[in-house]
């Protein structure tokens, strides 16, 4: 399957926005801006926008505590989501949440999940829904390679399996589990082959490959809608900064530098870039106006941030239940 | 009016629920042609097919988990837990995602799901089918809790459940099942928050749960021929806790016994006793009594499962200890 050109584009837009916003967290959090813990998606940008582009404005994600870059690519507002980040009542969740809990029931974001395996069920009960409710709505569940450990997996592919359910399982493998690097964790290399245990389709991709993870994704996409049930998609990929900002040397107690900076010359938005180069897809200049824009939008969300409030103290005691 | 069991009634507030709402779904083990374990889905996969009923994996992480998100994305789940001892095995869903998520998302989404779970020693059945912790998921903001000790509420108090748009945990009490009582046949709802005083009187108020609530019912009885009388306020839900109804009793009587079969430490006894102490100490003429359950797990040996478990005869030598003040 070969790609279209402006879906390629698009594919380049948001790999660049979720690295300048992540990049731009980099710095806010260390400055005392963004409180709190922020997982930061560096490197791993082709899995979120792959996948994403693949589904539908109505479809469904579910995202986990490293999420910034999965609700960019559903479509998540920039402004909300920094605002979020603050702490501000303008944000995706009034301020309630933060990075790890951002949700969007318009744009099919689930949540992002503070849990590790914790968005597994709830994704299969998406699928669930919308075949109970016979729509066409596919799921994407993101989750990481130590979470395919816990028995939340096992319990959702196993429920998917037997009920044919709309769900695209999307392992993020990023090698490592916090500081414990995948061969501690797990005795296999390549997590797909645990979809035989469900009897599934497993596949293993370059998760730094946009197009191959789009193709994949959407091969999964595909069978979901078409009621032939779930998929496990492998995207071996790499974090380039530590598990969450604050890290000491950004992972470097438990990874080798030459380890990270091999990974940084596999950069997905530079390999996507490099290709449309060379095929005259796009010019250096079509490239850079796109960089523009998006450091503008990130300004933006930035000032929009900064400019927004705090809630005020009683709404701590809102949203607990509907009324 | 007609008789039905505690077990019949909430068989009828799901198949009736069903009929009427399509939203509504069935997860859970041997839920289907089995009925469930107590019998409370008898007939209804016959009824509404596999794809509404469904018999699950011995998975609860997963089904409950399912639940959530099939709540979030706007259906109705029922979802049935064998014993609420199995909780513990999905704590994460309950705790973390689905009381959570309204919070978390500041407002947005919704998890209109039942959690259907039951207590209850007196069976044999020792420290992990037996337990009664449901003072639990009171403490825990996010989830509605019910604690129906009648056929009536039980039936009104499900439907309700099922229709409110916030996630609740619904506790049922083993050995109510298969007691009898007046149950209309159409569908009635039972607000949440709103304590039943079953009995009036005037010395000693019983805040009492589940089959407690017959017990100290029967004290009451037995009180009264003594010259004492025993009002029982049946809390019926936990959260909301019906705060005016318990305060109001106490007021008017100055005594207070309450009677909740979970651990008597951090338990709806300790609740309770606490909101009294806090806001109508000086309208009280004795110490507050709790009557809840030891702080042991459940005991096997039938004669050590009895002295754990109590009664008509326990409450009423409380109320006579509260009445020597």
């Amino acid at each position: 399957m070969k790609l279209k050109i402006d879906v390629m584009v698009d594919l380049y837009r948001t790999m660049k926005t979720i690295r300048e916003f992540e990049e731009r967290i980099v710095d806010l959090y260390a400055r005392g801006l963004v409180p709190g813990l922020a997982h930061l998606y560096i490197g791993e940008e082709a899995v979120a926008a792959g996948v994403c582009a693949t589904l539908a404005q109505d479809d469904y994600i579910t995202s986990t505590h490293r999420g910034h870059g999965h609700v960019i690519a559903k479509g998540a507002e920039l402004k909300r989501m920094m605002a979020e980040l603050f702490g501000k009542k303008t944000g995706y969740c009034k301020g309630k949440g933060g990075s790890m809990h951002i949700a969007d029931m318009e744009a099919g974001i689930l949540g992002a999940n503070g849990i590790a395996g914790g968005g597994l069920p709830i994704a299969t009960g998406a699928g669930w829904s919308a075949k109970w409710r016979k729509t066409q709505q596919v799921t994407g569940c993101f989750f990481g390679d130590d979470a395919s450990n816990n028995g939340t997996f096992h319990e959702s592919l196993n429920l998917a399996s037997i009920h044919k359910l709309p769900v695209v399982y999307v392992c993020e493998n990023n090698l490592y589990g916090i500081s414990v690097c995948q061969a501690k964790h797990m005795p296999i290399s390549d997590i797909s082959i645990r979809a035989t245990a469900y009897d599934i389709p497993g596949v293993t991709v370059d998760g730094n490959d946009v197009i191959e993870v789009y193709q994949a994704a959407f091969k999964a996409v595909e069978r979901a809608r078409a009621g032939e049930g779930p998929t496990l998609i492998e995207c071996k990929t790499y974090r380039w900064r530590g598990h969450h900002e604050g890290d000491p040397n950004q992972g470097g107690r438990y990874r080798a530098k030459d380890e990270i900076e091999s990974w940084k010359e596999k950069c997905p938005i530079a390999r996507l870039a490099g290709k449309m180069i060379q095929n005259k897809q796009i010019t250096e200049k079509g490239l850079q106006d796109i960089d523009d824009q998006v450091v503008r939008a990130i300004e933006e969300a930035v000032a929009f941030a900064k400019q927004s409030e705090f809630p005020d103290l009683d709404e701590m005691y809102e949203d607990v239940l509907v009324n | 009016m007609r008789e039905i069991t505690y077990c019949e009634a909430l068989n009828e507030a799901l198949r009736e629920s069903m009929r009427t709402d399509e939203r509504v779904v069935i997860l859970g083990e041997d839920v289907g042609c089995y009925g469930g374990i107590f019998q409370i889905t008898k007939g209804l996969q016959d009824e509404f097919g596999p794809d509404r009923v469904v018999d699950t994996p011995i998975a609860e992480a997963g089904f409950v988990g399912a639940g959530v998100g099939a709540a979030l994305t706007g259906m109705r789940p029922v979802v049935e837990i064998m014993f609420i001892d199995f909780t513990t095995v999905c704590m994460d869903m309950i705790i973390n995602q689905m009381a959570k998520m309204r919070y978390m998302f500041g407002g947005k989404g919704k998890v209109p799901m039942v959690l259907r779970v039951n207590i209850g020693a007196g069976r044999g059945t020792a420290a992990q089918h037996s337990q009664s912790f449901h003072s639990l998921f009171m403490h825990i903001p996010g989830l509605l809790v019910a604690v129906p000790a009648t056929a009536y509420d039980a039936k009104g108090l499900l439907m309700e459940a099922i229709q409110n748009d916030n996630p609740v945990i619904f506790v049922e009490h083993k050995r109510l099942y298969n007691t009898k009582g007046d149950v209309p046949e159409e569908s009635y709802t039972i607000p949440f928050g709103q304590a039943e005083i079953k009995r009036a009187g005037t010395d000693v108020t019983v805040v009492a749960t589940h089959a407690l609530v017959t017990e100290a019912l029967k004290a009451a009885e037995e009180a009264a021929e003594k010259g004492i009388e025993v009002e029982v306020v049946d809390l019926r839900t936990l959260v909301p806790l019906d705060r005016k109804t318990i305060l109001d009793s106490v007021k008017k009587t100055g005594r207070l016994l309450v009677a909740d079969e979970d651990n008597i430490t951090c338990g709806v006894a300790s609740e309770v006793s606490a909101l009294v102490a806090e806001e109508a100490v000086y309208a009280l003429k004795a110490p507050i009594l709790r009557n809840a359950s030891p702080d042991t797990p459940v005991p096997f040996s039938p004669p050590l499962e009895k002295a754990y478990m109590f009664g008509q005869e326990r409450l009423m030598q409380s109320i006579r200890n509260l009445m020597k003040y």
